[in-house]
This record gives structure tokens, sequence and C-alpha cells, in this order.
């Protein structure tokens, strides 16, 4: 087994070590960048955040012009969703998933170095639109706000459009190079049905990333056709439909919110089974319900559309239903996986616990959104912006951090900080409620999103007071983090291959992994090979000696 | 395996020593499952064109517009979209020559086979360029005449982007293979550009039927 501090020190010819990272094709090396980079634009996209509820902490125009307000919600919402939230995700799977598979690399490891240096030049487009106008756009690009060139005559809508396609085709090479790595570099034995969760999400979000990333590269080409040359899609005038775009974008734009928020499912089924010590319960229902969940994310896309009023309401409004179904087997075996488990509350695990209470609030909160009379009362309005940030702060980044804190000590050799960990937990968990929750209520109260300023006699002063103020705290949540890191990358490695008793092969190597992963792999008879080979006679391992089969809390 | 020098295990099964890679494995090769996937790909790209062509055609009460069906014709002088259907229709067969021949281990045919391939796909690109300006000059219809026009030159400007990027894969496959590579158990690099090449035919017939047949079937139009 490929424990053991013998690498330390064994180092293949050291180069200049920035020309080495540069130049990387490594995937462990590759994936760090990404974290890196994308850590650093949820920082850039969190400062944004806290410049529009800065604005709107009390009524009235402070220090944003209208203009300036435009350009900060639309980029936050890019920054976030294209910049940090997508590569931090890209970045996981670029590290850990080749280690799942038990393969030395990903299947295309130039294409992969290329994927992320398209995702730096994408993100220099989008960021240098700030400096040519900006894109007073929000990040749904609705024509012909976005379209017409009366309305934004500014470059920065051209750059944030050509950074936007650079980074789909980017995410496309990205999602061809982890089918073909998951189709084609599994160790022996490891059979579809024997993949880790994480590597299951990883291959359902690709396949949703290949085939609604073309769609939206499309779309965003047609409005910078649209602009640039006179085109007529979206212009009534010439014949074109303004409502095709939605249609356009939203066929990206749905499956995207399962881009996002798939791998953190994966994170979570990952971590849980590890924190509780038992098996993922129902780890086929758990495949069927993410595949369904793929599936059905391809057949909801105008339910963003209901009250455009050009759209068949009952067959988006059922198929939305619909999706809640996997999603409550995901509950339901999340939930009995703890049950009767020996729970063990790490920062990792607190984390998970606190994305399952949080986000089921964000799917309660969705699935209200797809009754279409409720919908078209509180269509773009605060409860909206309440329900994506329950799905994509207390979703996404709750799992995010999760990985960071779980997979830290394989990437740094050494654990994060538990204490510092904590802090940042609570930080996080009452930040986000206290930023999100009063949202609901401002929608249901009939606050319109997008907006700089509203009426001091409106009466939600003192809501969105506390919102700006839970803002402030997720910001201040992500200081202890930073800390953290800074801190624990001082200290000596330790080199535990396996820190928290895993199961996955990811854990069956050296903290940090040599460049080449593995010395040797663990035979492969489930989808926990490590603990089969660490508890032989517990698992699906060969069983050593005539042994009962104790299936759940082995203490 | 690829080198790894520093392996502690020299013990280690075959089999082991074997999963960094795959091709022991059989099925398809990796190289061509992704460019079978990034097919999969073009193809929602299209699709996404193609929609936006029907989202006119359904919701436009005259579509083609009056007039267009003067010279957006198959059976207009110099018939230049017929021509077009035919070189590539055989630019398509010559590039499954191409390909056959390697299998068989033949590098002499299928450079041959290829060089064809690439003059037709050359010749392609210059008849749509004659198109392109004679619909410009003498029937004075561009990118801006209209959704229709932003239709036409979107959807056959990206079909002709994707000619010129088969014409790119074929000269790097032409040059390899007269610089000796490739035989009959290495060559998916060909394998891969032909499926590519095979798939740009194929979007090109699906435009000429949508563009200039199917406004004819059936007086749906107008």
């Amino acid at each position: 087994m490929g424990t053991a501090t013998a690498h330390a020190g064994t180092h293949v010819s050291r180069r200049s070590t920035v020309l080495e990272w540069l130049t990387t094709t490594d995937h462990k090396k590759i994936g760090v960048m990404y974290m890196v980079t994308s850590f650093a634009f949820f920082m850039l996209g969190g400062i944004l955040a806290l410049g529009i509820r800065s604005e709107l902490a009390v009524p009235g125009l402070q220090f944003l012009t209208q203009e300036t307000y435009n350009q900060l919600f639309g980029m936050h919402a890019v920054m976030m969703i294209f910049l940090f939230v997508m590569p931090m995700t890209v970045g996981l799977a670029n590290y850990i998933v080749p280690l799942q598979l038990g393969a030395a690399d990903m299947a295309f490891p130039r294409i992969n170095a290329l994927s992320f240096w398209m995702l730096i030049a994408g993100a220099v487009l989008i960021v240098s639109a700030f400096a040519f106008g900006g894109s007073p756009t929000g990040w749904t690009l609705y024509v012909p706000l976005s379209a017409n060139t009366d309305f934004t005559p500014m470059t920065g809508v051209d750059l944030l459009l050509l950074g936007l396609v650079v980074l789909g085709f980017a995410s496309i090479f990205g999602a061809i190079n982890f089918m073909v790595t998951i189709f084609k570099m599994r160790a022996p034995g490891m059979g579809l049905l024997r993949m880790p969760m994480f590597v299951w999400t990883t291959l359902v979000t690709s396949i949703l990333l290949l085939f609604s990333l073309p769609v939206v590269a499309a779309g965003l080409i047609m409005i910078f056709i649209d602009r640039n040359y006179g085109g007529g899609f979206f212009d009534p005038a010439m014949g074109g439909s303004p409502i095709l775009w939605q249609h356009v974008f939203w066929f990206f734009g749905h499956p995207e919110v399962y881009i996002l928020i798939l791998p953190a499912f994966g994170v979570i089924s990952e971590v849980l089974p590890v924190f509780s010590r038992k098996p993922l319960f129902g780890y086929k229902a758990f495949i069927v319900a993410t595949a369904a969940i793929g599936a059905l994310g391809f057949t909801v896309w105008a339910h963003h559309m209901f009250a455009t009023g050009m759209v068949y309401l009952p067959f988006f409004a059922f198929f939305t239903f619909l999706i809640a179904v996997p999603t409550g087997v995901k509950f339901f075996n999340w939930l009995a996986t703890m049950w009767g488990g020996h729970l063990r509350f790490d920062t990792p695990m607190l984390f998970a616990v606190g994305f399952i209470a949080l986000f089921l609030i964000g799917g309660l909160d969705g699935a209200f959104l797809a009754v279409v009379p409720f919908d078209f009362m509180v269509h773009e309005t605060y409860w909206v912006i309440s329900h994506i940030h329950y799905v994509l702060v207390a979703g996404a980044v709750f799992a995010i951090f999760a990985a960071l804190y779980y997979w830290f000590p394989k990437i740094a050799g050494r654990r994060l900080d538990e204490r510092l960990g904590k802090v940042q937990f609570w930080a996080l968990f009452i930040g986000t409620n206290l930023a999100f929750f009063p949202q609901h209520l401002l929608g249901l109260d009939g606050m319109i999103r997008r907006i700089s300023d509203y009426s001091p006699n409106a009466g939600w002063a003192q809501l969105n007071f506390l919102s700006t103020v839970g803002a402030f705290l997720i910001a201040f949540s992500v200081l202890p983090f930073l800390w953290n890191v800074f801190v624990t990358l001082r200290k000596p490695m330790e080199h535990e291959a396996d820190p928290w008793d895993a199961n996955t092969l990811e854990w069956a190597t050296s903290s940090p992994p040599p460049p080449w992963n593995f010395d040797s792999l663990p035979e492969i008879h489930s989808e926990r090979p490590l603990f089969d080979q660490k508890y032989p006679g517990v698992g699906h391992g060969p069983t050593p000696e005539p042994a009962t089969e104790s299936e759940g809390a082995a203490s | 395996m690829t080198a790894n020098p520093n392996a502690l295990e020299p013990q280690m099964s075959e089999e082991l020593i074997d999963s960094g890679h795959d091709a022991q494995r059989g099925g398809m090769d990796p190289a061509l499952l992704g460019m079978m996937l990034f097919i999969a790909s073009e193809v929602m790209f299209f699709a996404a064109l193609f929609a936006a062509y029907f989202n006119a055609a359904a919701t436009l009460p005259v579509f083609p517009p009056e007039g267009t069906e003067e010279f957006i014709s198959l059976f207009k002088f110099p018939f230049l979209p017929l021509i077009m259907t035919a070189v590539l229709l055989t630019s398509s067969v010559t590039m499954q020559l191409a390909t056959n021949r390697i299998r068989q281990g033949d590098r002499t045919g299928m450079n041959r086979a290829m060089a064809l391939t690439l003059g037709l796909g050359i010749f392609f690109l210059v008849l749509w360029a004659t198109d392109y300006a004679i619909l410009i000059t003498q029937d004075d219809f561009g990118i801006d005449s209209g959704v229709y026009g932003t239709l036409f030159y979107t959807l056959t400007g990206f079909h002709g982007a994707h000619v010129l990027g088969g014409i790119v894969g074929m000269a790097v496959i032409l040059s390899r293979g007269l610089a000796g590579q490739f035989s009959a158990r290495h060559h998916v690099a060909v394998e891969a550009v032909h499926y590519y090449w095979h798939f740009v035919d194929v979007v090109w017939i699906l435009l000429v039927t949508v563009i200039y047949i199917l406004p004819h079937l059936g007086g749906g139009a107008a």
C-alpha cells in the first residue's frame, strides 16, 4: 500500500519552480492553479457583493451611482459563477478524479493545461471589461439591452461576450477530458458501478457541460453579431426575436445550475460516509438520482421564462417539480448515511451537515418558484435572489469549503487547523442565513432585484440592513480560512496518507502524491477499495478468515 | 507505462503497471472518443443556430422574405450551392478512401487521397467565397439584410469556418503522412480527422436541405 514518507525528497530534476508551474501538464498542479485562481475571484466577486450590499443597507444612494451599481451586480454574478464556482469544482475534480480512479493523470494532459490557460484568457477578457465601460447587462445578458448598441454602446459588453465564449470552450475541452478520463483511465477492477460518487457527479456534470455550453456559445456569438455586424437575431424590427435569447440562454442556464451543484453533491457524498463511519446509503440509487437530475435538467429551462407568457406552462412546471424527486432521494440517502453512524464533527463534516440543512431551504424556496401563479408574483424579486444564494452559497460554497478542508491534507500534506475551521464555519453559517433569509421576506413584500435604491417608506430598511450585516459576516468568514491556510502551510508536512480514515483511492497514496500518483493500487472490489483493504472481512474485499458479515456501524 | 523510474515496488503486477493506460482494455481509442465527444458538442452548437432559423421560420409571416428566392436558390447560374454540394460529397468519398488506405497500411495511397480531399476542401472554400461575393455585390444581400440575412451568413459562415478547421487538420495529417508517419495500427489522428470531415459534410447537407430545399416544399412559408 502506497502510504509512507518514502518519497519525501526523491524529486526528479528541478527546473525553475515558476517555469515548472507555468508549463506543467500534471493534473495535480493544474488543479491547484485552478483552485488558487478561482479563490482569488471568489474574493473579488465578494468585494463586488459588499459594494452592492453596502449601497442597499439603508435607503438612498450613498456612494455608488446607478451606472456603477448596474455593473456590480452583473459582474458579481459572472465572477462567482464562471470564475469561482465552476473553476473551483473543475480544480477539485482535476486534482481528485484521476486519483480516485487510480490513474496517473488525465486522458489528455496537454489539453488539460490548455483548458486552464484558456480560463485565464477568458478571465482577463471579462475583467478588462471594467476598463471599457463595463457591462451593465446582468449575468443573463438579456436582449435587447445587451444586443442593441443604442442601449449598451460600451465595448465592455463585447469583451464580456468574448470572455464567456472563451470560458465556454475551455469548459467543453475540460468536459471531454473528464469524460474520456473516466471512461478510459479507471484502475483495473473499477467498473462504472465501483466509481466514487464524486467521479459520478463529475461525469454527469461533464455531460451537461458538453451539451449545454455550445448552445449558449452560439447565443453569445449571435449577440456579438447583432452588436458588431448589424445582425438581426434579436431585433424585432429586422424580424428577430428577443425571446429566442431567453430560450438559448436558459437551455444552457438551467443545466448550468446543476453544473454548479452536482459536484457539490459529489463532495457531500464523499465526506458524509467518511465522517459517519458508514458506507453511502443507496449508492446505486444515488447514481440514478444524479443521472436523473442531469437528464431532467434539460427539460426545465423555460421555468425561468414563465412571465414571458411564451411558454407552455404545465410542461415546464411539471418537470420542475419532478426534479424534486431525485433530489429528495439524495437528501434521504444523506440522512440515512448519517443515521446510526459513528459521527465525527471535524470541519469538513460541519460544512457537509451545514450544506444539508441550508440547501434544503434553497430547494424548498425553489420548488415554490415552480408554482406558476406564485412565480408570477415573485418573478424578478428578492425571492429569486434569496433562492439562488441559498443554492449557491449555502449549497456550492459550503460544499467547496467541505472539500477544501477534506482534501487539503492530501494536497498539502498537513491538516488545516480545526479551531479556525470552526470559527469560519459558524461565521459563514450565521452570515449566510442573516444575509439571505431576510431576502425571502423582501421578495414576498415585492422588492424587485437589480435596483440600487428603494423608498424609505417601503418598510424594507430593517431587513436590508440585516442582510448587509450578514454579507459582511460572510466576508469576515473568509479571513480565518486565509489565515488557516497561511499558518498551516508554514508548519512542517505530516505526510499522513490517510488522515481521515477514508474510503477511496486518493487516500491510498502519499500526501501529497508523487507526480506519477501511485506506486501500487489496492485491489478494487467495491466503491470503497481503501476501506476494503484496511478492514478485511468487513467490506467487500476477500475475507482472510471466516468472518461475520457486519454491515452498518463498525465501531 | 510511461517512465516511472522511482517506482518502489518492482513486483507489482503487469495489470497494475498498465493501469495508467488503456489501449489494452479494448474499445475505442481515447483520442477518438475525445473527437466523438467534441463532435457531439459541435452538433449542439449547430443545433442552436438551426433553432434560431426555425424560430424565425415559425414566427415570421413570410419566411424566407420575398425576393430572396431569386438568389438563394440551387438553380441560379452559376449553380454554386449545387457545385459546392458535389465538391463536399466527393471529398467525403476521398476522405473515406484515404482512411481505408491507411487501415490497409498503404500510406502512399492515403497521402494521395488525403491531398485530393485537401484540394477539394480548398476548392469548396473558394466557391464559398465566390458565392458570398456574388450575393453581397450583385444581390445586395448582406448579414444586415434582416434576420434572414443574419441567419444565412451565420449558418453558412460557421460551416465554412469548420471546413477551414478540417483543412487545417488534413494539412497536419498530410504533412505527417509525407514524413512517413502512420501505419495500419497507428493512425488514430487520421481516424479522428475523417470523422470530423464527415461531420462537416453532414452539416452542409442539412444546411442545403434547410436553406435551399425546405422553403420550396409543401408551401409552408407564404
